[in-house]
């Protein structure tokens, strides 16, 4: 599969130039921003899915669906809204953004009946993010603007049990996943994602599941987009979800020969740095993070500031632990802003020698 | 300059080979081919016990644990599926990485998506080309992971240094070359066999093992060499001390050549240094390949290192070096056939007549097999062993014999000749065949005449070839009827030769009521094949003859006086009684299951592969007469070490049926409305209505307990409710004839009875899985159903299929119509005999009644009234009836 040509080679060759040179910025969170807009249930629903359910399709049952909270679901309803974050993110000073596709599989989207959207949800999301990049990207043309498509980490997990009664069982398989996120992937792909990303890893089966998927989608297509991963340590027993450290988890992914590997969410900056200092040891591929703007507070609201939240990257940065770095939960474009000011400068991590050998 | 990198592996936790690990152990006590205790968990569905022993093996130091579920009797997927879904939960278990080990490809992708850390796959190879080995090893990428990569071509395995070296060279250059394996994801696995087997070309295995270990350890830095440790001292099983001590003489030197992973027991590895300085010298020449007499000299002490009581199974050959004599009586007791040629020909060149080699050294270890037969310390699967490597040996002398015949006139003597045959109508022999085989290993002359063979032609046969005796067989009950004809005739035809009954279905109480009588010479029931000797030599002695059969007939005509003063409690009801306590149900309110599938549904050439799992052993175990339930009966005491022999040689044979397509399974079934008329059975088909005619219990039973009749189940024409009856007809034993016949003219009757008595087991497997599906997706009427293949053959379902001449339904006759309306004949390839037998004889047909409280239950005696009654329905004669329901009648028929 590495042996595969890239499906925009020229593209390619822009952002590993632009890694070379510096330490990229990825943007930060989109349901922060969305939250701004207040939006109730109609805003959600749009025309098309005014009845709570989509008009151009068969619905499963009678009546409608609540679609509020169904973030992704605006890329078709209000893509205005989705571009304006984009937008606000890459004025921020990001080079590469995210699509607003977390929760564009079937398996997330089935909680809405909505399943049959998946492509459409990750091809849309893509095309969005495409556009507000090569926008940007037509003001300032010596800065070449990065879509990433995202693949979430869905609301099941293919190595733990949900019944607590039987360790053994469990609510999803492999190759459930696998099928899932192969369907959003050439969604994202065909609406022109630089890169995949494998996100908010929770369980590293199911990212395995994503990265088996991408590699048959590549297969099929003859070409292949660079790959992200980027797993979450849920704690501050620093491991994942399902269980393992972060060397146990970079190991499990690498087969995928990603172009970079990361930690996202769950904790703040200065709560996840040993474990980006153990990636950025032992990784043969570039190292990405995008923390969240420190730990929830009683409100479970995020809230630390952007100085606050720079301060701590600039550190990673100074220390050489990084090549790309953003927010997540709780950021904004003034988080993204204050990152970008505090890194700039800052020779990126150098890949290690040896990743070529053999 | 090329960097090398270290292998990264994980489970929870990573592990990375460095240099300085030495040694990586793989834990190998989860392995069902590899742990009897293992496998005796998953097959017992004790998974929590199970998942134990993988936390064991983690606690006593195990890197990695190797996960293997082959099985043939488990499902291997699902338990793969099962057992890493439920260690994945347990921390203290994944924190390390999985070696998923299975030679079905199938079973690895399973494993593999179970695994969220970086496992290993055991293994890979080349044994099917390049082409499938590239594809499997580019999905082991895919799902990120490592892989051992075993020394097998398409030639085979590699057993020298040289070969192993070159094929894991070819596999190392195509993965790193053509598909960018990563070289420190590579492990090969340059095979460790058996040392000390006492056969010389295997003296220099370990050798050859560390040697290539070195080899490919310089040529490939970044890759490992690994290989499952335990193979090496597998001729010392028995023997844990000695075998530890090889394991770890052998681990010494092949770690030191460069062999960095092993699969071992973790918990059980002696040190090298602790090892007793006289063992380790010996073990070291052994694995070494020091020194000639290497294996002798370890035998010599090895018995003195042994643990706790339990022999030591020594494999060697140094039997091979006693004289000639002893040599084929070693073969024979031991059934060894691999040099019974040679060996029969050195001692016909000591012999002066080649019948002196028979009647010399191979009849007396036949007589040595024989006493220990006698003796209950060799069992008959032994014994047809023995009787093949006899078998191999007369042929290869008898031109010489009939050369010696010719010149000199002289006859060889033997104990008496007698013959054999199943009767009209009937096709079963495995057991008769069994009873020939016993016999000729006991200088009988057995003249089989095979299935299916009229009595004229028993009788005429016998009188040419001027036999001592007669043996009759049979198993279905129409067969006893057949051989009471058999005795009469040969009453009337002045036979005075004495008549041998044996099958199944025959037993002393028959025997002495409706043979014997018929026939004034001895006529003896031999119950089993153990017996049959005893009877025979009994009946052709001069001197035994006449206490033997004074003792026999003393003993019938006490079971006939029993029999006419059964006491009273056996006593039946009148038919109308038994019918008014029929069995009912809420009828009004029943709703019966719609099949799916109505008509005839017919499958032409059915996957045997999937009948395997389906398979109930314990009856392939009674048809050797070994007594015990599969599988306590592979760890019995008594008879443990004979059947696991047996059921390993079974599982060869059955992997050839399987793989080489030996047999062709074919099956029919159908459904077809149908309402209870009293106690028959009224069924509409395209043609028109068909009755279907059953028979009632009519012991007298507490008001509680029904009098059952098949037709009970089915409901009442007059609730006016759609319901149904199945059928089926199936068979696995299409093609069998030429391989029977290959292991006749090889000598084979032990291959021989083996693969009847599989393709029986298959065809009853084949039932049980027809029945399955016809619950889930046919019929359907439990679609949900999912049981485990002991819940099955203890029938834990909703639904039975009685067959017609089995308890439930015991007249045969009513396979005409069965297969009438199945076209079994046409559909499914079975020919149904004038006896009503199927032929092939590995065939099951019935019906299939699914009301959820039909059971299988025993029709018993009968009144001449119901008989009557029941000849009226079929449009019989009384007489007619009488003859076919012949066991079943409580009373003597005019």
């Amino acid at each position: 599969m590495t042996t595969l040509p890239w499906l925009h080679p020229d593209r390619v060759a822009q952002l590993e130039q632009a890694l070379r040179e510096r330490i990229l910025i990825l943007d930060g969170a989109m349901g922060t921003m969305l939250q701004g807009h207040a939006l109730d249930e109609s805003g959600f629903r749009g025309e098309r899915f005014v009845h709570g359910h989509d008009s151009a399709h068969e619905h499963s049952h009678p009546g409608g669906c609540d679609l509020k909270g169904n973030n992704d679901l605006l890329t078709l309803t209000r893509p205005e809204l989705i571009r304006g974050v984009h937008e606000a993110y890459l004025e921020a000073g990001a080079d590469l953004v995210e699509t607003n596709t977390f929760n564009s599989t079937r398996i997330s989207q089935a909680d809405y009946h909505l399943q049959h959207l998946a492509y459409e949800l990750n091809l849309e999301g893509a095309r969005v993010a495409r556009a507000a990049c090569d926008a940007c990207t037509a003001k300032t043309p010596e800065k070449s603007r990065f879509v990433i498509g995202v693949l979430g980490p869905t609301s099941r997990t293919a190595s733990l049990s949900p019944d607590v009664n039987d360790p053994g069982f469990r609510n999803v398989t492999f190759e459930e996943l696998a099928s899932n996120y192969r369907e959003s992937a050439a969604g994202l792909i065909d609406g022109g994602a630089d890169i995949v990303m494998v996100e908010t890893i929770f369980d590293t089966l199911n990212a395995k599941a994503a990265l088996f998927a991408l590699s048959e989608l590549f297969r099929e297509r003859g070409a292949r987009v660079p790959v992200m991963i980027s797993g979450t340590i849920t704690d501050r027993s620093g491991r994942t979800l399902s269980g393992q450290t972060a060397e146990a988890f970079y190991y499990s992914v690498s087969h995928a020969r990603p172009l970079a590997v990361g930690l996202n969410c769950a904790l703040g900056a200065a709560d996840l740095r040993p474990h980006v200092q153990t990636l950025s040891d032992i990784a043969d591929c570039y190292v990405s993070t995008h923390p969240n703007a420190g730990l929830p507070n009683a409100f479970a609201e995020y809230d630390e500031t952007p100085e606050q939240m720079a301060g701590v990257i600039a550190g990673f940065a100074r220390d050489g632990l990084l090549n790309l770095v953003g927010g997540c939960c709780g950021t904004t474009p003034a988080h993204i802003a204050a990152i970008a000011e505090a890194v700039r400068g800052c020779a990126p991590r150098r890949l290690p020698e040896v990743a070529q050998a053999a | 300059m090329t960097t090398i990198r270290h292998t990264r592996l994980s489970g929870l936790e990573p592990l990375v080979l460095t240099p300085d690990l030495l040694f990586v152990n793989v834990g190998e006590r989860t392995n069902v081919t590899g742990s009897a205790q293992f496998k005796k968990l998953i097959k017992e569905d004790r998974y929590e016990e199970a998942v134990e022993v993988a936390r064991q093996q983690v606690a006593n130091g195990a890197q990695i644990i190797d996960v293997n579920m082959d099985e043939g009797l488990i499902d291997s997927e699902a338990a793969m599926v099962r057992f890493l879904n439920l260690i994945a939960a347990e921390p203290d278990i994944a924190r390390v990485p999985v070696m998923v080990d299975s030679s079905k490809w199938s079973v690895i992708e399973a494993g593999l998506r179970c695994l969220q850390g970086k496992g290993i796959v055991n293994s890979i190879s080349m044994k099917e080309g390049e082409e499938a080995f590239l594809e499997h090893a580019r999905k082991v990428r895919q799902y990120g992971a490592a892989a051992v990569v075993m020394a097998f071509d398409e030639e085979g395995q590699a057993d020298t240094c040289e070969r192993k070296v070159a094929i894991c060279s070819r596999a190392y250059e195509l993965l790193t070359g053509q598909i960018g394996f990563p070289p420190e994801d590579i492990i090969f696995d340059p095979n460790i066999f058996a040392i000390a087997t006492g056969i010389e070309e295997h003296n220099n295995y370990a050798v050859d093992f560390i040697e290539a270990a070195r080899e490919l350890k310089r040529r490939f830095p970044s890759s490992h060499v690994s290989g499952g440790v335990s193979n090496v001292s597998f001729s010392f099983r028995g023997n844990d001390t000695v075998r530890e001590a090889i394991h770890s003489v052998f681990l010494y030197h092949a770690i030191k050549a460069g062999m960095d992973m092993g699969i071992v027991n973790a918990g059980a590895l002696a040190i090298y240094d602790d090892l007793d300085p006289v063992l380790r010298e010996r073990v070291e020449d052994v694995v070494l390949n020091r020194r000639s007499d290497a294996t002798e000299r370890l035998l010599e002490i090895a018995d003195n290192y042994k643990k706790k009581k339990g022999e030591a199974v020594v494999e060697n050959l140094a039997w091979r070096d006693r004289p000639v004599r002893e040599r084929l009586s070693h073969a024979l007791v031991h059934g060894i056939d691999q040099f019974v040629v040679e060996d029969t020909e050195e001692a016909r060149q000591q012999c002066t007549r080649p019948l002196d080699v028979i009647e010399g050294p191979l009849m007396d270890g036949m007589n040595v097999v024989g006493d220990l037969f006698g003796a209950g310390k060799m069992f008959l699967p032994q014994v047809v062993k023995s009787a093949r490597v006899m078998k191999k040996a007369v042929a290869y002398l008898l031109p010489y014999i009939e050369a010696e015949k010719l010149r000199t006139g002289d006859v060889g003597k033997n104990n008496g000749k007698i013959v054999m045959a199943t009767v009209k109508g009937d096709v079963h022999d495995i057991g008769k065949n069994i009873v020939g085989v016993v016999l000729r290993c006991n200088n009988f002359e057995v003249v089989d005449l095979g299935v299916m063979v009229p009595a004229q032609k028993i009788l005429e046969t016998a009188m040419a070839e001027k036999a001592d005796m007669i043996g009759l067989s049979g198993l279905i009950t129409p067969s006893l009827e057949e051989m009471g004809h058999v005795a009469r005739e040969m009453q009337r035809q002045g036979f005075t030769v004495p008549l041998l009954i044996g099958g199944a279905t025959t037993s002393r109480a028959h025997t002495a009521l409706k043979i014997e009588p018929h026939y004034k010479s001895p006529c003896v029931w031999v119950k089993d094949a153990s017996r049959a000797v005893g009877v025979a030599q009994s009946l052709v002695s001069k001197d035994l003859v006449d206490g033997f059969m004074a003792k026999v007939r003393a003993e019938y005509a006490e079971v006939r006086e029993r029999h006419r003063h059964r006491g009273p409690g056996k006593q039946l009801v009148p038919l109308e009684k038994a019918r008014a306590q029929r069995f009912t149900s809420d009828w009004a309110h029943y709703e019966p299951p719609q099949p799916a599938k109505p008509g005839l549904t017919v499958f032409d050439d059915y996957d045997l592969a999937e009948l395997r799992d389906y398979i109930d052993w314990t009856p392939f175990f009674q048809a050797w007469e070994l007594a015990g339930h599969y599988p306590a009966i592979l760890t019995d005491e008594v008879v443990g070490a004979q059947a696991t022999e047996l059921f390993n040689d079974a599982q060869v044979l059955l992997d050839r049926v399987i793989g080489e397509k030996w047999l062709t399974a074919r099956a029919v079934i159908g459904f077809w409305p149908a309402a209870n008329v009293m106690d028959d059975v009224e069924i509409y088909t395209d043609d028109g209505r068909v009755m279907l005619h059953h028979l009632r219990q009519q012991a007298d039973k507490p008001v509680e307990r029904p009098n059952l009749c098949l037709s009970d189940f089915i409901a009442p024409k007059e609730y006016g409710k759609r319901d149904w009856i199945g059928g089926f007809a199936v068979t696995a034993g299409l093609g069998i004839e030429p391989h029977l016949e290959r292991f006749r003219v090889d000598n084979d009757d032990y291959s021989a009875i083996i693969l009847k008595a599989l393709a029986d087991r298959l065809a009853e497997a084949f039932a049980e899985r027809m029945h399955e599906r016809v619950r889930r997706e046919f019929w359907g009427y439990a679609s949900d159903e999912a049981l485990s293949n002991e819940a099955l053959i203890a029938e834990e379902y909703r639904g039975i299929r009685p067959a017609p001449g089995y308890p439930a339904c015991p007249d045969h006759t009513e396979k005409t119509t069965l297969f009438r309306l199945l076209d079994a004949n046409a559909n499914a390839g079975i020919e149904l005999t004038e006896g009503f037998s199927m032929y092939p004889a590995a065939a099951v047909s019935g019906w299939y009644l699914s009301h959820p409280a039909s059971q299988y239950f025993v029709v018993g005696r009968l009144t001449r009234e119901q008989v009557e009654d029941y000849a009226r329905r079929k449009g019989w004669s009384r007489e007619e009836a009488e003859r076919w329901l012949a066991s079943n009648l409580d009373y003597d028929p005019d």
